[in-house]
């Protein structure tokens, strides 16, 4: 199977509709392996949809979906984060109760295997502390490893988001709209922050700055109404009249 | 470091309260203390309302009842049978609700505890109307009789302790970080690959078992079982006694618990003992508006403010 070694991620035909409403119309992504790959259009074109489709938070109505060639339709969505595919949530997703380093070592915990110990000092998990300290360094957040993650500045729970995914070591990153809603200075730490992190691995983003799009993403997708108006880099994509018009038809 | 004076302050005022206070009054409170307790890790660290601890409470106080009367098993022995089965009723009625959320949940515990309620009043070893009596105290360790009621206190106090350490390890544990992490969050812990069901469904069983030891002490303090334990006002007493305390701390069930108990005490052998729901129904109405985090959870946030 040459398709599984260039693409990593594959859908054909997926479809998802609720209630008569196709959200999802007949998409064939495909994301080929070690690129950054973008999927953009206008608010409600089926962007998040499809990301809960892929990691199986939704059930799709109809097609298929392989990663690594293997197909995936039927598995549970803890089961694909055990396969290396980790997503992050449109509104940000942190542990709003737990300090920052709990945050990622909650996510390094899972590979000790003994997230059903109940009968464990909570001291057993310091091994991983350093390890959590290493990565909230990494993202810049050095300085906030004891802070509770609810009281931290929006952009820093981004970058927290990201290190917790980090943790992970996953092959395949899916960041829904990573810098929706922040000031230019945390735009462009998160954008460094995805061009570092994304050596080695695969990473699939939803994202409406096109400032970003253009350094970071190798191929981008344009998704409207569903579905995929066209496919390219980012010269052919941003010449296409026919984006400059799904983009026009949402501000008015 | 505080934490640990107040901890050693409470507990010397536990071993000395039987010579001060009536020590069946004070055995009843650890026993609800210890249900509230048990109840607060689903609802206060699991996220999950059950209506339905009744079911646990009540079941093991009938089958610990049953085993230490009928079948003759040493007291503590009958305990563990009685706390055991609760898991295993838990287990059962975890895995056919755990999927629901909020206010399903809520009810599907209701319902199933209410099945068990009616399996209760119609089976024969119950003593239907008349509840179970006459139940053995037997001896602690085969030498204590527990006839005599400072022996009794003192084993009583020793089955609670051991229930809030089980209790305070599992919050402070690597599976508690998980469970906080669900509670936070669920769909990041999903994402994170934990299969969030299973957690909370272990958070449940320990909280039936725990919740079933609370039931299965007090029938052996009170010498009977009845059927007050299993019917549902016990399930809706647990939730008042939690949030009155403080949700989500570790020692604000066990406030609350002592609370209602004392109230309970109090009212009932007054001119006001027709009014004792309206009374607690008013606190239940105040705590909620005024008091959201309950006395402990107050306090705390009072104490964090001044110092
Ligand atoms: N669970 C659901 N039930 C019904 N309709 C839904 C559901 N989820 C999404 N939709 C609808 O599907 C369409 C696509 O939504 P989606 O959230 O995928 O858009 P999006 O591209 O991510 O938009 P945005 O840029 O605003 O995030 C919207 O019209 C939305 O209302
Ligand atoms: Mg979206």
């Amino acid at each position: 199977m040459p398709d599984s070694e260039d693409f990593i991620l594959e859908t054909r035909g997926l479809t998802k509709e609720f209630k008569g409403f196709t959200a999802v119309d007949d998409v064939n992504l495909k994301v080929r392996r070690h690129h950054i790959h973008a999927l953009i259009g206008p608010n409600g074109a089926g962007k998040t949809t499809v990301f809960n489709l892929l990691t199986k938070f939704l059930i799709p109505t109809r097609g298929t979906i392989t990663v690594n060639g293997r197909d995936i339709t039927a598995t549970k969505p803890a089961e694909i984060s055990r396969m290396g595919m980790i997503r992050s949530f449109q509104i940000s997703a942190v542990f709003p109760h737990m300090t920052a380093r709990e945050n990622v070592r909650v996510a390094l915990q899972r590979k000790l295997g003994t997230s059903f110990h109940f009968w464990k000092p909570v001291s057993s998990l310091n091994s991983l502390n350093a390890r959590a300290e290493e990565l909230l360094h990494m993202v810049g957040l050095d300085h906030f490893a004891d802070a509770v993650a609810g009281d931290m500045p929006y952009g820093r729970k981004r970058a927290l988001e990201i290190a917790t995914t980090l943790a992970l070591e996953p092959e395949l990153m899916l960041l829904d709209e990573p810098t929706q809603g922040m000031g230019r200075e945390d735009v462009e730490r998160i954008t460094q922050l995805i061009r570092k992190v994304s050596a080695q691995r695969t990473i699939l983003m939803v994202e409406h700055n096109l400032g970003v799009v253009s350094t970071l993403c190798d191929r981008i997708t344009v998704l409207q109404r569903g579905a995929i108006l066209t496919e390219g880099d980012y010269a052919t994509v941003s010449a296409d009249p026919r984006v400059k018009e799904a983009y026009m038809g949402k501000a008015a | 470091m505080n934490r640990y004076i107040g901890y050693l302050l409470v507990l010397a005022l536990l071993l000395v309260a039987p010579f001060l206070v009536y020590p069946v009054f004070l055995m009843k409170l650890l026993c609800f203390a210890l249900f509230a307790c048990a109840f607060n890790l689903i609802l206060g660290y699991g996220g999950l309302l059950s209506f339905g601890h009744a079911a646990f409470f009540g079941g093991a106080a009938f089958i610990t009842g049953h085993a230490i009367k009928v079948w003759g098993l040493p007291t503590e022995l009958g305990l563990l049978v009685g706390a055991g089965s609760a898991a295993v009723l838990g287990l059962a009625i975890g895995l056919l609700a755990i999927r629901r959320q909020g206010i399903y949940f809520a009810m599907i515990t209701l319902a199933l505890a209410q099945m068990a309620y009616f399996l209760f009043v119609s089976a024969d070893f119950t003593g239907g109307e008349n509840g179970l009596q006459g139940v053995p105290r037997g001896t602690a360790l085969g030498i204590f009789d527990l006839q005599d009621n400072i022996n009794m206190y003192y084993f009583v106090l020793a089955v609670f302790l051991i229930g809030y350490a089980i209790i305070a390890r599992t919050v402070n544990s690597p599976f508690g970080q998980v469970l906080s992490a669900i509670r936070d969050n669920e769909p990041r812990a999903t994402s994170l690959g934990y299969d969030v069901d299973r957690h909370k469904l272990l958070a449940f069983v320990l909280s039936a078992g725990l919740a079933g030891l609370a039931g299965a002490t007090k029938t052996v303090v009170f010498q009977l079982a009845s059927l007050t334990d299993v019917h549902w006002h016990m399930s809706g007493e647990v939730v008042l006694m939690t949030l009155l305390g403080g949700l989500g701390t570790l020692a604000g069930p066990a406030v609350g618990a002592a609370v209602i108990v004392t109230l309970q005490n109090y009212l009932a052998s007054g001119a006001l003992s027709a009014w004792v729901p309206v009374v607690l129904g008013t606190i239940f109405v105040i705590c909620v508006l005024a008091f959201r985090r309950g006395v402990v959870g107050e306090l705390r946030v009072l104490l964090r403010k001044t110092f």
